[in-house]
């Protein structure tokens, strides 16, 4: 009997997910055979997990509400940005700009988001594709604007022209570390952001606590079965796109979060393709199309930025061939192929 | 209900327009864009016919997949890379000219068909979410490409030739240059009308495959492909093998592709080994979807019109842009967000149309159903 226990566990866990996370190990365990820095290594994979913490959390509110994968992370990426350079714009400078950009980029990110929202209550069951494409155009329309908008501080313009953002920009002086620094723990070579994994775990609660809460059961009810929801009263229109509001906003706050701690603001083509790092790594957390807790984020973080750390330097002193890259592309790729081919109730 | 919606459908000057709303929308831009660019006639044809013999085969290996009702292909990104992988070897082997790219189109036939059926079977399993899979197909398989290309060609796979290898040993370099085959299709019995090139040899070959096209639309499977797409169920129903149907449409579309690729690149006269084809997917569905094409319904006219306005902005949009503001980037960005934003909208379109005859379809259910109640009732 506990044979079938173990054998249902393992098949609720996916035999995809298993690899990646025994590839882990197996990076882990071969690290200091092969000259490996593993105290580094660990440092780097705490601070990528604050750094993309929450631009994964920002997948959960959407696959709650049953609109899939947020394959549109682009657009609150856009609104963060916003607020960012806005931000800088505005001539707030220190920690105190971080503040700025988060409260500039959240009414972007509310009118997006329930643009958005709007468009894809008119689409039900077509959301994936349409989100990817509502990410694309929306970078590609930004492209024109950053060169467009009337910016015109120094530190963001092109130096020769005086007009059009860069496409790097640091945020030296800004809010680079805003929140790293605040009570950062140095044991040796391992440095542990404090406070920004102290902010990632803020926002996890409180989407945690609103989970819990009557909107919240409302909207796993909307994503588990919507015919069900409507017949007990509940506005499925509107808890979807209250769903697709906050998952915008998370977004946006996600890559201020990002930002702070990479130190640099990247423009243009930048937020093309975030969408996917952060849909696998929540894949690879054990979340499916349209069941994600807080605890699949935490998991499929670590695992995925421990991946993305651990093989270059390693897979580098073995075998002195970097194919990390590669290796990245098809587990991620296939782990989300993985999700897409289960199925579910989301084909609706 | 077919018959039904279509009745509804055919007076109206309104729906005739927002069909054909996304084609319209570009002979505006490109009316706008033509006068403000200051090229010349003769050098604006001239660019769209080059690029109507590069394109037009890739966009036509779209259109069996729409038939099976699996919607935009955009896995044809794997014929692509066959045929890239078909073309490094045939370069390394030095055989020049038309023979080499009949030996690449030969050698890339085996490797789109496996790709075609691997991806076949996955989009059986993801059934109702066909784009957004073969979308994330393309890029695991392009994982998977540079994985062969990068490693192992040249440590595993025998590559003998140093100008195409990477100084390090193995892998492939950025750029291969394809300089013995360059244009040698085009060139071959090609005319010159008032100063524009016209590539004969070429469009004969792509005449010939929309000749295909239409004769296998007319054949038992291409009808079979026609039910499937129109109900999966139904077909199923009337002995259709459904699996299969649509696992022989992907690999269709994924050979056509590869050969599509070939001449895409005798054109172009290099391989962009890493970037050439991840491009070419988004290019060639916005260009079949300006064709005024949908995701259930696309014809031959559709990619012909698709080619010629999508590639008149292409071609117009930066000048134009760098007229307009002063900055030819603008442009450049400009035809980037219009060729997704073509996209979104004919994906937003298709997917209200397909609720929109859904519910109709449920609200007559509900009629007749009233109707039948009624007249249950009179009777009792």
């Amino acid at each position: 009997m506990t044979k079938d226990k173990f054998k249902a566990a393992l098949k609720s866990f996916g035999l995809p997910r298993l690899i990646i996370a025994g590839f882990l190990l197996l990076l882990l365990i071969m690290a200091p055979f092969v000259g490996a820095d593993l105290p580094t290594q660990i440092s780097n994979i705490i601070n990528r997990f604050s750094w993309n913490g929450i631009l994964v959390l920002a997948m959960v509110p959407m696959v709650h509400s049953g609109c899939g994968l947020n394959f549109g992370l682009p657009l609150g990426i856009i609104s963060g940005l916003l607020g960012a350079t806005l931000s800088i714009e505005f001539g707030f400078t220190g920690p105190l700009s971080f503040l700025a950009a988060v409260v500039i980029a959240t009414p972007f990110a509310l009118i997006l988001g329930a643009l958005y929202g709007w468009l894809l209550n008119k689409i039900k069951g077509g959301e994936m594709m349409i989100a990817t494409y509502v990410g694309f155009s929306s970078v590609s329309l930004m492209c024109m604007m950053w060169l467009i908008l009337p910016y015109h501080s120094p530190n963001m313009v092109w130096g020769l022209s005086g007009k059009g953002l860069r496409t790097t920009i640091s945020l030296e002086g800004y809010y680079i570390g805003a929140l790293a620094k605040i009570g950062q723990i140095n044991i040796g070579a391992i440095s542990i952001p404090t406070g920004t994994l102290l902010f990632f775990a803020l926002l996890a609660f409180a989407i945690w606590a609103f989970l819990h809460t009557k909107t919240g059961t409302a909207m796993t009810a909307v994503g588990s079965n919507p015919a069900f929801a409507r017949a007990a009263g509940i506005n499925v229109d509107k808890i979807r796109m209250l769903s697709v509001i906050m998952s915008t906003w998370l977004a946006a706050i996600g890559i201020l979060v990002y930002e702070q701690g990479f130190g640099f603001i990247q423009l243009y083509m930048a937020p093309f393709y975030m969408a996917l790092p952060a849909v696998s790594a929540i894949l690879i957390g054990g979340a499916s199309v349209n069941k994600a807790t807080i605890m699949n984020v935490i998991v499929g973080t670590i695992l995925f930025q421990g991946i993305v750390t651990m093989t270059p330097t390693v897979m580098n002193n073995m075998i002195h061939m970097d194919m990390s890259e590669v290796i990245r592309i098809i587990a991620s790729m296939g782990m989300i192929l993985f999700a897409l081919t289960r199925k579910t109730e989301a084909a609706k | 209900m077919n018959k039904n919606t279509n009745k509804k459908a055919s007076p109206n000057l309104f729906n005739l327009v927002q069909r054909f709303s996304v084609p319209l929308m570009f002979i505006l831009i490109c009316a706008v864009c033509i006068p403000l660019s200051g090229l010349s006639a003769n050098m604006l044809i001239n660019e769209i016919v080059t690029r109507m013999g590069r394109n037009a085969f890739l966009i036509l290996s779209l259109l069996i997949p729409i038939m099976a009702g699996m919607g935009l292909n955009f896995g044809m990104t794997l014929g692509a890379m066959a045929a890239e992988i078909a073309l490094i070897f045939v370069s390394d082997w030095q055989i020049v000219g038309i023979p080499g790219m009949v030996l690449a189109a030969f050698i890339s036939i085996p490797i789109s068909v496996l790709l075609g059926i691997f991806c076949g079977k996955i989009l059986n399993e993801a059934k109702g979410r066909e784009m957004i899979t073969s979308y994330i197909m393309s890029f695991f398989i392009n994982g998977i490409y540079q994985l062969v290309v990068l490693y192992l060609m040249g440590s595993v796979i025998p590559i003998k030739h140093g100008s195409i290898k990477l100084p390090r040993g193995y892998g492939i370099r950025n750029t291969v240059s394809l300089l013995s085959m360059r244009q040698k299709l085009d060139n071959l019995l090609a005319i010159q009308v008032a100063g524009v090139k016209i590539p004969v040899l070429t469009f004969i070959i792509i005449a010939l495959l929309c000749l295909f096209i239409v004769w296998f639309s007319k054949t038992k499977l291409g009808q079979d492909m026609r039910a499937v797409g129109q109900d999966m169920e139904v077909a199923r129903d009337a002995g259709i093998n459904v699996e299969r149907t649509r696992i022989i449409s992907i690999v269709m579309s994924t050979v056509l592709a590869g050969f599509g690729m070939i001449i895409y690149l005798q054109n172009m006269g290099n391989i962009a080994t890493y970037s050439a084809h991840s491009q070419i997917g988004m290019f060639c569905i916005a260009a079949l979807l300006v064709g005024g094409a949908s995701v259930d319904r696309a014809s031959i006219g559709n990619v012909f019109l698709g080619v010629i306005l999508f590639h008149t902005m292409f071609i117009v949009a930066p000048k134009a842009g760098a007229a307009i503001t002063g900055d030819s980037m603008i442009g450049e960005y400009f035809r980037v967000f219009v060729s997704y934003a073509v996209i979104t909208l004919a994906l937003v379109m298709y997917e209200t149309n397909k609720r929109r005859a859904k519910s109709a379809a449920g609200q007559q259910l509900q009629a007749a159903q009233d109707a039948e109640e009624a007249a249950g009732k009179e009777k009792a």
